[in-house]
């Protein structure tokens, strides 16, 4: 039997050790190319790679609660717009607040605070994480499209927050001057460890409860795991790397104000892991660097250009036309998303390289 | 005699119904109980009152002494009460051997970090879990099937990786809702061999519900019956078919009806 086999392989402690040279060989190749990259590519090219980075951050995080713990959360863009204000407000000079807050000026021990980018971004995630436990005892009272609408109702609330709490966040004026502290190695350095936590933490025995919660909350329950306990942990957990992403995102685009978290952030990273297929970290990733990089790529169609002598105006807003056409065509022929619940291994490649060998006939 | 579990005029009252009365049970460790009684008599609402699933109304449960009335479901379980459902509830989505590792996810040591990093207790409570977890699937018959997923199992063989999901929570009672329904006679025989084998090899006290009534004739040390709710007979399995009451509630007699009404008032 070929489960059987595979089964056996899952053993193998050669395959173990391959499988781990290939990981550590494939991360060598990307941090390869971000190093020709950072040199050679003109500065858009990299500001894509950078949003590719930072939205496979939020992507793999969100995917954790959504995905694989099968709770219809609808929070990130509040988690976000906290981790970009609270790493904002760290790394800001005291001059820049003085010159920035004219309506109000900012309250006095952070007014005069200024932490270097690697501390701002981590008290971004502590204190994005620590609202997320908070949240979670009144959030996870309810399931399913309850839950959707009560964290939904965070995020709202979360902005007229950022509007109101002028001596904080600046109010609609928002935060501005930052230092473009985010490069190529931050935002992917991020990446990849938010990826290995995520990954690590999934093939452990909490990633299993996860699921189980996904699969059937009541004979999780019985079966002796607290659902409540790992429901808040995993939110703290995925808040954590969204806060981050918050600052990572705040100090790549120098500018924030409320209007840039609304709920359509959170909405296009819910297509993100739907595309990518609810469950599947390999899938949040495919989809998070396809639409980032997608969307960017289908400009073309919005500009002047001629086919075969035939010319073409180009249209303004085009590409959200052929964007929305593909989506459809993905979830009717793929509705479980790229990947369905089914991850990239190593195995799985090989596995499906002999079988292709094999119909070749080599 | 150790005494596992010891149920105290448990009640439950659903509005105004009226769905468990003043039941008490005892199981002994090393015996296995039936619970029987017509549809809709109580047994899963007994079930799931003992499992915290619901709340009861009065009455109390006293599992090894101690008072676990109204507790959580998890803290329940972990108290060592393994149960399966009468419609059998996996993680339909997972593995087979993922399914029953995650019933030992309250006996891991290792902190998330530890599983971040993937280092020391980590590495011992995996190999531990997954070994245990192919031990009771090949105990179970399954070990050939443990990458397949749990929802493309044949009925039969779901039915017994639940028993295999409840065992790894490695409980002293094993509450098994309805185990044989959906198998043939072969089966059934087979699986009432395997309860008396498990029973004695691991010293648990068992409980089950089942409409089969030879297989619970067979296997059963002591046998409740309830009906309406109602507790109407305690006994061996001799005892109970020849009980007029018991005969009365499966077939209907005009004793029994009075009888009944009675004592709902």
């Amino acid at each position: 039997m070929s489960s059987q086999r595979i089964f056996r392989k899952d053993f193998n402690s050669t395959t173990k050790i391959r499988n781990k040279v290939l990981t550590l060989l494939s991360v060598i190749v990307l941090l390869g190319f971000l190093f020709y990259a950072d040199r050679n590519l003109d500065a858009y090219s990299v500001r894509i790679l950078q949003n590719i980075a930072i939205f496979i951050i939020l992507a793999v995080s969100y995917n954790l609660i959504n995905g694989i713990m099968g709770q219809f959360s609808l929070a990130p863009n509040a988690f976000l717009a906290i981790g970009a204000y609270t790493s904002a407000i760290f790394t800001l000079s005291p001059e820049e607040k003085l010159r920035s807050f004219i309506i109000e000026p900012m309250i006095w021990p952070l007014s005069q605070i200024s932490l270097p980018f690697s501390l701002s971004l981590l008290i971004a995630g502590i204190v994005t994480a620590f609202v997320a436990l908070l949240m979670a005892a009144p959030v996870f009272r309810v399931r399913g499209d309850y839950l959707a609408i009560v964290t939904l109702g965070f995020g709202e609330v979360v902005q007229v927050l950022a509007n109101n709490l002028v001596s904080l966040t600046n109010g609609s004026l928002g935060l501005k001057g930052l230092y473009p502290f985010t490069n190529l190695w931050w935002a992917w350095g991020v990446c990849i460890f938010t990826v290995f936590c995520t990954v690590r933490l999934v093939n452990s025995s909490y990633g299993r409860a996860m699921k189980a919660v996904r699969e059937d909350e009541m004979a999780a329950e019985a079966m002796g795991i607290n659902a409540f306990r790992i429901k808040t942990f995993t939110f703290a957990f995925s808040a954590f790397f969204q806060g981050v992403a918050g600052g990572l995102l705040a100090h790549l685009i120098t500018t924030i104000s409320p209007s840039l978290f609304t709920f359509m952030f959170t909405f296009n990273l819910l297509i993100i892991i739907v595309i990518g297929g609810l469950g599947s970290i390999t899938g949040s990733i495919l989809a998070a660097i396809l639409i980032t990089w997608g969307g960017e790529a289908l400009r073309v169609f919005e500009e002047p250009s001629t086919f075969f002598g035939f010319h073409y105006e180009g249209i303004p807003g085009m590409r959200m036309v052929i964007f929305s056409a593909i989506l459809i065509v993905v979830m009717i022929f793929a509705r479980g998303g790229i990947m369905g619940r089914y991850e990239f291994t190593w195995d799985g490649l090989f596995h499906w390289f002999k079988r292709k060998l094999l119909i070749l006939g080599i | 005699m150790d005494l596992l579990l010891d149920i105290r005029a448990l009640s439950v009252l659903f509005g105004g119904v009226r769905a468990l009365d003043g039941l008490n049970l005892e199981i002994i460790k090393g015996e296995i109980i039936g619970l029987i009684g017509p549809n809709g008599a109580g047994k899963t609402t007994a079930f799931n009152a003992i499992t915290g699933r619901i709340k009861p109304s009065s009455g109390s449960v006293f599992f090894r002494g101690q008072d676990i009335t109204g507790l959580a479901p998890f803290r329940i379980a972990r108290k060592g009460i393994a149960r399966t459902f009468q419609n059998i509830k996996l993680y339909e989505d997972l593995s087979v051997i993922e399914n029953v590792m995650i019933a030992a996810h309250s006996s891991i040591s290792y902190s998330f970090m530890e599983a971040i990093l993937g280092m020391g207790r980590f590495r011992r409570d995996e190999s531990r879990i997954r070994s245990k977890a192919l031990e009771l699937l090949e105990l179970m018959d399954l070990k050939d099937l443990a990458l397949e997923r749990a929802n493309s199992l044949p009925y039969g063989s779901q039915r017994k990786l639940e028993i295999a999901r409840a065992l790894a929570l490695d409980p002293q009672l094993l509450l098994l809702d309805e185990p044989v329904a959906g198998m043939n006679p072969t089966e059934t025989r087979e699986f009432g061999n395997f309860l008396l084998k498990l029973r004695d090899n691991l010293s648990i006290g068992v409980g089950v519900i089942d409409h089969d009534m030879s297989f619970v004739m067979e296997v059963c040390d002591k046998i409740r019956v309830i009906d309406h709710g109602i507790p109407i007979a305690w006994g061996t399995a001799s005892q109970i078919r020849n009980d007029k009451k018991v005969i009365g509630a499966y077939l209907g007699t005009d004793f029994d009806r009075t009888q009944n009404h009675n004592a709902t008032n």
